[in-house]
């Protein structure tokens, strides 16, 4: 906040006001539907509502569908995450060891943040498609018989990394950012005292990225359950056998699909709860290292 | 001389005035591929053939997603004229008594003259209420028969003019294929959900609901797990696939399975009659194709009886003014002529959904040149309808052909047995019925 | 570098060249399948090497399309995917950054709640709210409008956070020396602080560009009419066509063509695009 500031009565509110209106009738507004929608049930074609209080809820934690849901969804935000964090470090630590070729190395690692996870899914499902893809056909000649269209881990292991595919280059560009604001002399002082590479890793470079690796939990949790919308949609559709339904998908598919707007309303509702949530732990830590 | 060109310049004068009055009517439709084109020409033959009204057809994607896209639009107040609708929405369009303008209601307020009798009985039977009044005009009809590799039947040493005629003949001579190198597999399958569930129920004359099969209201619950004879075809099937001898295609159409058939990989291969034009399209070069009818057991009393449709009909939805529904009943009647209706299912394998239709095709010829182009006919005509193989009626069925997909998933992948499979198909299916009936009551 | 160890430097650049391939593979994969003719994918394996079919490929989806699928020329797509993207980028920016300047510079009533507000469409995301949002636009007649595509999504906490952080690290003598000498809150906000955040400008420009290229769900729910489809979007509609084979080649080359202006902005603007990626996320 500013100490000075200027005096007008009505320039602050013109200046605000494009901003306001967007929020209110696109944001604001059609959520407040979605919570009152919660409540109700309704036929597709919006011809007959009633009010059931909570039913639409309870209805839902009692969905052994929704549950498994939930499940799913941990699975593979986990799966995403990991994979996702775990290849960038990797990739940000070698870049972080060439001095000369560093930044070719980033300008080839970097693009595929750029491809829409539209277009990230159907390249996948392309390569992992059963009868004419190319990974089913290498796979089987080590004897493993790929089938995401029916084994639901290959559809879940598809989907982790069709979705962690875009994210590694934008971890991997945080991790090369954090990496170099850790002061040369407290590797060296370490090597000095005999600490080898891993050592090193684990005892200096992991403590010091941890803000980095927490801040990138947090948005690659918030990506992995809200972004990957389209690459679910490119790819198994949330099959087989629900083993891929992630939340988001279920509150489309339900909603938009099933035209089922009751559940679908309450399951937006319990999606806005863990939005709050995560958006919460980000912004306290984000104030947290602007303060610093 | 001079009348002719005032008649002449009369006649533009009307013409130019009669286009600036032209109701546009849409329609939104799940036509992709060479169905789309044909359909485009169809329309602009229409537009052509009179100057009242100018239909402009859009293709909304899938059937689920034009389906939803009409219905969101509806609530939106932007919906279409005329929308395709799938078989398995026909219970959510029924229900929505305020929404969709009654087909036989439509022709009468417009003074359209139309014969309900004139349709294929098999056909409409599906799309009309408990007074027998047609509510959606059916345009494109399929049911699922069977396609089968006759060089591959030759290899094997099997009669290739003699496709099985039941599941137990079909199995051995998949076995004799496959031992003989012919193929790799025996059969695969689009469309579990309606070959291999509600198609399997009708042709054994099996219920899979009560209030035949939901013909006689909302309170109509499924009954999968009852049927005895679909239950131990499952397990087969789930025994098969373990065996080779069966192939999975993937959920709702089975996107894989037609793969499969065209590489020479399965040797037999169950999907829609519409399948036919794909099916010569890309197996042409590369092996015969055989024609023959859905399997059945033998041991199932009253199999086979007659298999039931697929595809869709056109809903009018309410909510424009009368001179919609004047170019919308014109159209309707246009796109059942006989003429169209022909030219339309010789061209796309769907069946003719008059009587009128499937005469001018015998007239013409086209059965007699085009084997197997009729077995979809002779299926569902088999036998008169019993409740049974009419057809079925649930409500919020796309998402009942959700759990009926999971469900044979986990079949296949050894979760479930068969009947643990259908029992939970029923309970959870219910749950959406349920939902449904309650919402609209 | 701490020590020279070349069995770690080795492993690094192995490390780095299998990343690079990872990232490659699957485009490659998608161009090479782009350059076959529609028969080559039937015998059950997708060749590696290039066809003959690239040119007539691109250029068939480029100027007429997929029409049996529904698909306008790839060209309109890829024209309105632009205007979608510009337009995002673009609105984000303007209305962020006014409404930023009205936070920092101003007080007023209600302060303290529009900050809140635009704080709160950060717990918004178009997932939750995607039926009522997509009935708001059609009661207001943006169905398969630009405007429609665009305008809901320009509201933006993100943005206006960044230029609040840009704007807070202004030293106030700025402000002081500029009413000194007479100028008013516009004047200052053109000479001075436009100016002065340039860089931020065209960094968030890069990520807002991309984002809004990319969008997916919201063009699919709220275009019925084809003139107004994006590329992105118009994959899937290609790649699920009711009961007739996907064309691969058709749909690997609109792939590439979907990816392509978004993957050129950060190779040739990769400085901007890390910088404006990390200062958004600050």
């Amino acid at each position: 906040m500013k100490r000075i500031f200027f005096r007008n009565k009505f320039l602050p509110y013109l200046l605000i006001a494009p901003q306001m209106v967007v929020t209110i009738i696109f944001f604001l507004w059609p959520a407040g539907e979605a919570v009152l929608q919660s409540f109700q049930r309704e036929d597709a074609f919006g011809l007959h509502t009633t009010w059931v209080g909570l039913a639409n809820y309870r209805a839902l934690f009692q969905d052994p569908a929704y549950i498994y849901s939930l499940q799913v969804t941990v699975v593979f935000t986990i799966g995403v995450t990991a994979l996702a964090l775990i290849s960038a470090l990797l990739l940000a630590l070698a870049v972080d060891r060439t001095t000369k070729a560093g930044s070719t190395y980033t300008t080839l690692l970097v693009w595929p943040y750029a491809v829409a996870p539209a277009v990230v899914g159907v390249l996948w499902w392309f390569l992992f498609n059963p009868t004419i893809g190319l990974m089913p056909y290498l796979l089987s000649l080590v004897g493993y018989h790929w089938d995401h269209a029916l084994k639901g881990d290959d559809a879940m292991i598809l989907v982790i990394i069709s979705a962690a595919w875009p994210q590694v280059s934008y971890n991997f560009l945080f991790f090369v950012a954090g990496l170099k604001s850790i002061p040369a002399s407290m590797r060296e002082a370490a090597a000095i005292d005999g600490a080898g590479p891993v050592k090193r890793f684990f005892t200096i470079t992991l403590p010091l990225l941890s803000p980095t690796t927490f801040f990138l939990v947090v948005v690659n949790f918030v990506y992995a359950m809200f972004a990957t919308f389209p690459v679910i949609d490119a790819t198994t559709q949330g099959g087989p056998a629900d083993a891929t339904n992630i939340l988001v998908y279920k509150v489309y598919q339900d909603g938009f699909v099933g035209l089922n707007l009751g559940s679908s309303a309450a399951q937006s509702v319990v999606l806005l709860a863990i939005v709050i949530v995560l958006t919460v732990i980000q912004f306290r830590f984000i104030e947290r290292r602007i303060e610093y | 001389m001079i009348r002719t060109t005032l008649v002449g310049a009369m006649a533009l004068a009307a013409s130019v005035s009669m286009a600036q009055a032209k109701t546009t009517i849409t329609w939104w439709h799940a036509m992709g591929g060479e169905l789309g084109q044909k359909l485009d020409q169809i329309v602009a033959d229409y537009n052509k053939s009179q100057d009242k009204f100018k239909v402009v057809a859009t293709y909304k994607g899938s059937y689920p997603q034009t389906m939803t896209a009409a219905i969101a639009a509806f609530r939106a107040k932007k919906q279409p004229d005329i929308v395709q609708v799938f078989e398995v929405g026909t219970g959510t369009m029924m229900a929505a008594k305020g929404a969709v303008y009654p087909v036989y209601k439509l022709m009468k307020d417009m003074g359209e003259p139309f014969d309900p009798n004139g349709f294929l009985k098999a056909v409409v039977g599906y799309y009309t209420d408990s007074q027998g009044n047609m509510l959606s005009m059916p345009f494109n009809s399929s049911t699922p028969i069977m396609y089968y590799n006759k060089d591959a039947f030759k290899k094997a040493g099997l009669d290739p003019n003699q496709p099985p005629k039941t599941w137990g003949e079909l199995v051995a001579d998949s076995k004799q294929i496959m031992k003989s190198g012919a193929a790799k597999c025996g059969f695969t399958s689009g469309w579990i959900s309606w070959i291999q569930a509600e198609n399997f129920s009708a042709w054994h004359n099996q219920p899979i609901g009560t209030e035949d099969n939901g013909f006689g209201g909302l309170g109509a619950r499924l009954e999968f797990g009852k049927d005895k004879a679909l239950v131990k075809h499952w397990a087969n099937l789930a025994e098969w696939q373990k065996e080779g001898i069966f192939k999975y295609g993937g959920p709702v159409g089975g996107n894989d399975a037609p793969p499969m058939f065209y590489s020479g990989d399965c040797a037999i291969y169950m999907n829609s009659s519409a399948s036919r034009a794909g099916v010569l399209a890309n197996t042409k070069g590369k092996f015969e194709v055989g024609y023959g009818m859905l399997p059945y057991y033998a041991d199932v009393k009253g199999a086979p009886q007659n298999t039931i449709i697929g595809g869709a009909t056109l809903w009018v939805l309410r909510g424009h003014d009368k001179a919609h529904y004047k170019g919308v009943a014109s159209f309707l009647s246009y796109l059942s002529s006989a003429k169209v209706q022909a030219d339309w299912s010789q061209f796309s394998g769907y069946l003719p959904i008059t009587q009128a239709a499937y005469k001018l095709g015998q007239e013409q010829g086209f059965y007699a040149k085009n084997p197997g182009s009729d077995v979809g006919i002779k299926e569902i005509t088999l036998n008169p309808p019993t409740a049974n193989s009419k057809g079925l009626r649930f409500g919020n069925y796309v998402q009942v052909r959700d759990v009926i997909d999971t469900q044979f998933q986990k079949l296949l992948a050894g979760n479930e047995t068969a009947q643990q499979a259908l029992d939970n198909v029923d309970t959870n299916g219910n749950k959406l019925i349920e939902q449904f009936q309650k919402a609209n009551q | 570098m701490v020590e020279n160890r070349p069995i770690l430097n080795i492993l690094a650049h192995l490390v780095l060249i299998l990343g690079v391939l990872v990232v490659a593979f699957p485009i490659y994969i998608a161009f090479i399948a782009s350059t076959h003719g529609p028969t080559d994918f039937l015998s059950g394996l997708i060749p590696l090497t290039p066809g003959h079919d690239t040119w007539h490929t691109y250029m068939t989806m480029l100027t007429t399309g997929m029409q049996t699928s529904g698909m306008p020329p790839l060209s309109l797509q890829m024209m309105n995917s632009l205007i979608m993207a510009l337009t995002i980028a673009i609105g984000k920016i303007s209305i962020s950054i006014i409404s930023a300047y009205a936070i920092v510079y101003f007080r007023f009533p209600f302060r303290n709640l529009a900050f809140w507000l635009i704080f709160i469409t950060l717990m918004l995301p178009v997932e939750v709210r995607i039926l009522p949002t997509y009935k708001v636009v059609a009661d207001l007649g943006m169905l398969d409008t630009y405007a429609g595509l665009t305008i809901p999504l320009i509201a933006s906490a993100t943005a206006t956070f960044l230029f609040r952080q840009v704007f807070l690290t202004i030293p106030d003598e700025l402000m002081e020396a500029a009413r000194i000498d007479g100028a008013g809150p516009m004047k200052f906000f053109w000479d001075i602080l436009l100016p002065m955040s340039r860089n931020n400008i065209a960094a968030l420009f890069v990520i807002l560009f991309i984002y809004g290229w990319n969008q997916y769900l919201w063009p699919l729910l709220i275009t019925t009419d084809a003139s107004h489809y994006t590329i992105v979007m118009g994959i899937k509609r290609m790649a699920d066509v009711a009961d007739s084979q996907p064309q691969w080649n058709y749909i690997m080359a609109t792939a590439i063509l979907a990816m392509l202006p978004p993957v050129l902005v950060v190779i040739f603007m990769q400085k901007l695009f890390v910088k404006g990626l990390i200062e958004t996320e600050k």
